[in-house]
Order: structure tokens, then C-alpha cells, then sequence
């Protein structure tokens, strides 16, 4: 009985998500905000509440996490990592100083205190290297000469992503100093580690991982992808880093395999990840919020037009590519709902689940919309000149 | 002719180049063995006005027609460009004494002055063929040079 009464609540969670990604497909747009929807309209304060099915939620949506990192980490080899932390660092950090301060300054001014103000600084910092992937393929803007400054950014920001939630992780468990400290250090160092091995020994991992077969393929880098994971929770470096970091050491044909074998599992797993976000926050707290998370948006949508800009007039690009980078960056997504699911679990401010839902419900849908709209108009005015 | 080529991290190379023209074209490998064949605009060089995607078979296709016809082209090109130059195709019989043999036995061009710059086979054109390629009844190949020494290697090539 208990069974059936979650199978067919799950299935119609999935159900009504898959309806939905077809919904977005046809509009263009990403489904990532029609699934924080979905959350929303289940669960606590929504309009379906659910009975039996939430522990298997919680725990699935876990798996989300690992499996979004374990793919994002398995699409760069630890080459492309260093090359690019050496040739952009600089635009890599215009975008972190741009983009962090506006999550953070707006914590800081709602008197959230500075934990909250480094978790809010990660939401409004990432773009979501999903989405805008999508929109250089969906609108042909992959061969274009801004493209490589867009994607070089991207992976600064992911590699930035496996220093900052061990640092995150250990800020909301609110250890003292002194003891956060040694916690971040241990966290730096495994990442450092980790990265060494994967440059180095790369070979000897996946001599061990590969496998013609499929089926063992999947099994052994999930495995070892959890396993990891699990220890860098014990470590505090923070699940998600792990399997980042498994992802990395991963490379070549390999990675492209597993990542082809893992993509499925990946897009059932995150949409479930994004429905237990939207099944946390209560939809009756969004709307009170929902001015600040306007206005946040629009001030994170300058920031990151004007990172663009920056980083791809330094790499001699004239100035309508400049516009796209800068609008090919706007999408957030994944990470920023990561981030704040890390906060909300941690038992961050009550307000900064909603805050973050609706900022990155603003700018998951908005940001690919924002590009389709405004290729035109970059046209015309190129023409022109 | 500059080809240039940049790192996609996440998706590939990409090699491209500004033709004799001013229109700059490149070929965007992603990781999954698509290929993108890229235009760039007129008006906005750093955009892609025109992205066609090709798959592994149509890529294969698209450099065949590219490529074999050219040396034809070029041959034929050659000939109206220089005068007394002639190129010419020449079967090997079956009966003939190189069939079987590396193509620089014949040494065609120390004994008549004529160069072997093709050979076609199956439908298929081998360019500048090494002097190790071997020859085989049916082959045609193309030889360049004056009408005298084009004749002597046809000589040569049916009776040694």
C-alpha cells in the first residue's frame, strides 16, 4: 500500500515535469524555471501537497546534486582547466568580483549577516553553464569569435565553484575560526590534490573506469562518483565538489562515454533536485520577496553584460560580440538553486530560499529569451555602423 | 593562407580562416565527432551568419568534392596556362610491363623528361603518387610534360 501510494505520487511528479519540458521546448525556453514551478505548486503551502513520497525526494534530489557536478565535471579535462585559468584569469576575476557583490550587498542591506551574504554572493555569481550552453548551440552562436572568451569564462567559474563550496560548506556549519580554517585548508588541498592527480595520473583512473561495456562503465563511475562524494562530505569539502572533482579526472574519449551514458540519469535525477528546492520553499514567501529578487536581477543582468564586455573586448572582439558575451552569461540556473538549497539545508535565513527562487526563476527563463530577442536588434545595429 | 585554431572547452577546435575574398570561414569539430561548417558576416566578422551541421558521412562527402575534382581542375588549368604543355591519360594495359610494379621503376621522368602527377583508380584520383606506389593493370595515370616526352612515357608504360 505505502509502495503504490508513492509510486503514484512520484509518477505524477515526473509526469507533470515531463508535460511541462515539453511546454518549455516548444517556447524556447529553458525548463528549469517550470520545474522550480512544479516544486512550488507541491508540498508545503502548494496547491498539491505531497504525502509519501518526500524522503525519496530529499534523498533523489541528492543524487542530483552529485550527478549535475559529476556531469559538468566530466565536459572539461584538467587541461582545458589550467589553460584557461592561465589565459583569463583576469576576466575570470572582474566576473567574481562583479557578480559576487551584488548577491552579497543585498544580504548584507536585508541584515541576513555575512553568512548568508557569502551564500547569496554564490547565487547571483555562477551562471548556469547549462543553459547558456544551449544558447550558443540553439542560436548558432557556437563558431562566433566571442564564443571561446563565453566558455573560457564559464569553466573559470566552475573551477572557482570547487574552491568556493568547501568554503561555503564550512562557513554554514558555523564552526569557529580557527577550526573553519583548517576546514577550508583541508578542503583546498584535496581540490589541489585531486587536480594534480587528474593531470598527472589521469590514466591510471581511467585505465580502472574503462570498460567496453557500458552497463560497467555507468556502474563504475557512479560508484566511484558517490564514493568520492561521500567522502568529501565527511572531509566537509561538500559532496558536490567531489564528484566535480571525479568528473575532472575523467577525461578524453572516456568522459565523453560516460557522459553520454550519464546525461539521462542526470536530467531525471536534477529535475527531481529542482522539485525538492521548489517543495522547501514555501510559494506564499516568494511574493514578498519578489521585488527585491526583481531588482537583484536586474543588477546581476548589468554585472554580467558588463563582465562580457570586459572579457571579450580584451580578447579583440568588436562591439555587438561583445553584447552577446555579455548576454550569453545572464542565464542562472543550477548552481545558484545548488547553492541556495546548501543554505536553506544549513538553516540559512528563512527568506533566502524564496529570495534565490525567484531570482533564478527571473533569470533561468528570462536569460535565454534575452539573447533570442536581442540578436536581431545586435544585427541591425552592426549593419549600421 | 593562416588557418587559425581555438580551444572550445566543452565542445571542441575550432580552425578557421579569411579566404582571397575577405570572407572568413570555419569548421567547428565538436567532441562528438559533429562538425559545423561556419560563415562568418559580412558586416559583423566575429558572428557566424551561417552554421551548417554536418554529420561524420556528410563531412567525408563534403571533402571528396571539395578535393578530388580540384586536382583535375588544376591539371586541366596548367595546361591551357603553359603553352606546349600537355597533359595526358594513359591506360595500363594489361599486358604492360610495369603493371604489378612500383611506379618508380619506370623512371619516367629521369628518361623522358615527363612527370606521373596523378593516378586514377577505381573512380578514385591519387595525387603525386611516391615512387614506391605500385601500379596495377587498369590504372590510368595522368602525365604531364611536352607532346614528345608525354608520348615516350606512354611508350614506356606498354613496352617498357
Amino acid at each position: 500500500m505505502h509502495t503504490a501510494s508513492i509510486f503514484i505520487e512520484l509518477g505524477g511528479i515526473v509526469l507533470a515535469l515531463g508535460v511541462l519540458g515539453a511546454l518549455a521546448l516548444r517556447a524556447g525556453i529553458s525548463p528549469i524555471p517550470l520545474y522550480l514551478l512544479a516544486g512550488l505548486a507541491f508540498g508545503q503551502g502548494g496547491i498539491l501537497p505531497l504525502a509519501t513520497s518526500e524522503d525519496f525526494i530529499a534523498v533523489g534530489a541528492e543524487l542530483g546534486v552529485v550527478l549535475l557536478l559529476l556531469t559538468l565535471g566530466l565536459e572539461y579535462n584538467a587541461d582545458e582547466l589550467v589553460t584557461s585559468l592561465r589565459g583569463n584569469a583576469r576576466g575570470g576575476l572582474v566576473d567574481l568580483v562583479l557578480n559576487a557583490a551584488p548577491g552579497a550587498a543585498a544580504a548584507l542591506l536585508l541584515g541576513w549577516g555575512p553568512v548568508a551574504a557569502v551564500a547569496m554572493a554564490g547565487v547571483t555569481y555562477a551562471t548556469s553553464s547549462g543553459i547558456t550552453a544551449k544558447v550558443l548551440s540553439d542560436l548558432g552562436w557556437i563558431g562566433n569569435r566571442e564564443t571561446p572568451v563565453v566558455l573560457s569564462l564559464l569553466v573559470f567559474e566552475d573551477l572557482t565553484m570547487a574552491l568556493y563550496l568547501p568554503i561555503l560548506t564550512a562557513i554554514l556549519a558555523g564552526v569557529s575560526l580557527a577550526v573553519g580554517a583548517v576546514t577550508v585548508a583541508i578542503a583546498l588541498a584535496t581540490v589541489g590534490v585531486v587536480l594534480l592527480v587528474a593531470l598527472r595520473f589521469g590514466r591510471f583512473i581511467e585505465a580502472f573506469v574503462a570498460s567496453p561495456n557500458s552497463e560497467v562503465l555507468l556502474l563504475k563511475v557512479v560508484g566511484l562518483a558517490l564514493a568520492v562524494a561521500g567522502v568529501a562530505q565527511q572531509l566537509q569539502v561538500s559532496a558536490a565538489v567531489g564528484a566535480f572533482l571525479v568528473g575532472i579526472a575523467l577525461s578524453g574519449e572516456l568522459a565523453h562515454e560516460a557522459r553520454a551514458l550519464l546525461i539521462p540519469l542526470r536530467d531525471l535525477f536534477a529535475a527531481v533536485f529542482f522539485v525538492f528546492f521548489g517543495l522547501q520553499t514555501d510559494p506564499a514567501a516568494i511574493l514578498p520577496m519578489a521585488g527585491v529578487a526583481g531588482l537583484l536581477a536586474v543588477v546581476s543582468m548589468a554585472t554580467k553584460l558588463a563582465t562580457g564586455m570586459y572579457a571579450a573586448r580584451r580578447a579583440g572582439v568588436a562591439r555587438a560580440g561583445q553584447a552577446r558575451a555579455g548576454i550569453a552569461l545572464i542565464p542562472r540556473g543550477e548552481f545558484n538553486i545548488v547553492i541556495a538549497g546548501l543554505a536553506v539545508a544549513a538553516g540559512a535565513h528563512p527568506d533566502l530560499g524564496p529570495l534565490a527562487a525567484g531570482y533564478v526563476l527571473i533569470l533561468a527563463a528570462f536569460g535565454p529569451l534575452a539573447a533570442r530577442l536581442v540578436q536581431p536588434l545586435i544585427a541591425l545595429v552592426a549593419r549600421r555602423a | 593562407m593562416e588557418i587559425e585554431q581555438t580551444a572550445l572547452p566543452g565542445i571542441g577546435l575550432k580552425h578557421e580562416f579569411t579566404t582571397q575574398s575577405g570572407r572568413r570561414i570555419a569548421v567547428v569539430s565538436h567532441r562528438s565527432g559533429r562538425r559545423d561548417v561556419v560563415i562568418y558576416d559580412k558586416h559583423d566578422p566575429d558572428r557566424a551568419c551561417e552554421a551548417v551541421q554536418l554529420n561524420d558521412e556528410e563531412a567525408d562527402a563534403l571533402v571528396e568534392l571539395l578535393g578530388a575534382p580540384r586536382i583535375v581542375q588544376r591539371l586541366n588549368a596548367l595546361h591551357r596556362e603553359v603553352e606546349g604543355l600537355v597533359s595526358v591519360q594513359l591506360l595500363i594495359a594489361e599486358g604492360s610491363p610495369y603493371a604489378g610494379r612500383p611506379m618508380g621503376e619506370t623512371r619516367a621522368r629521369t628518361r623522358t623528361g615527363a612527370s606521373i602527377v596523378a593516378v586514377v583508380r577505381g573512380g578514385q584520383v591519387h595525387a603525386s603518387p611516391a615512387p614506391d606506389f605500385g601500379l596495377m593493370a587498369g590504372d590510368v595515370v595522368v602525365v604531364v610534360g611536352s607532346p614528345e616526352s608525354t608520348a615516350a612515357v606512354g611508350d614506356i608504360l606498354s613496352h617498357g
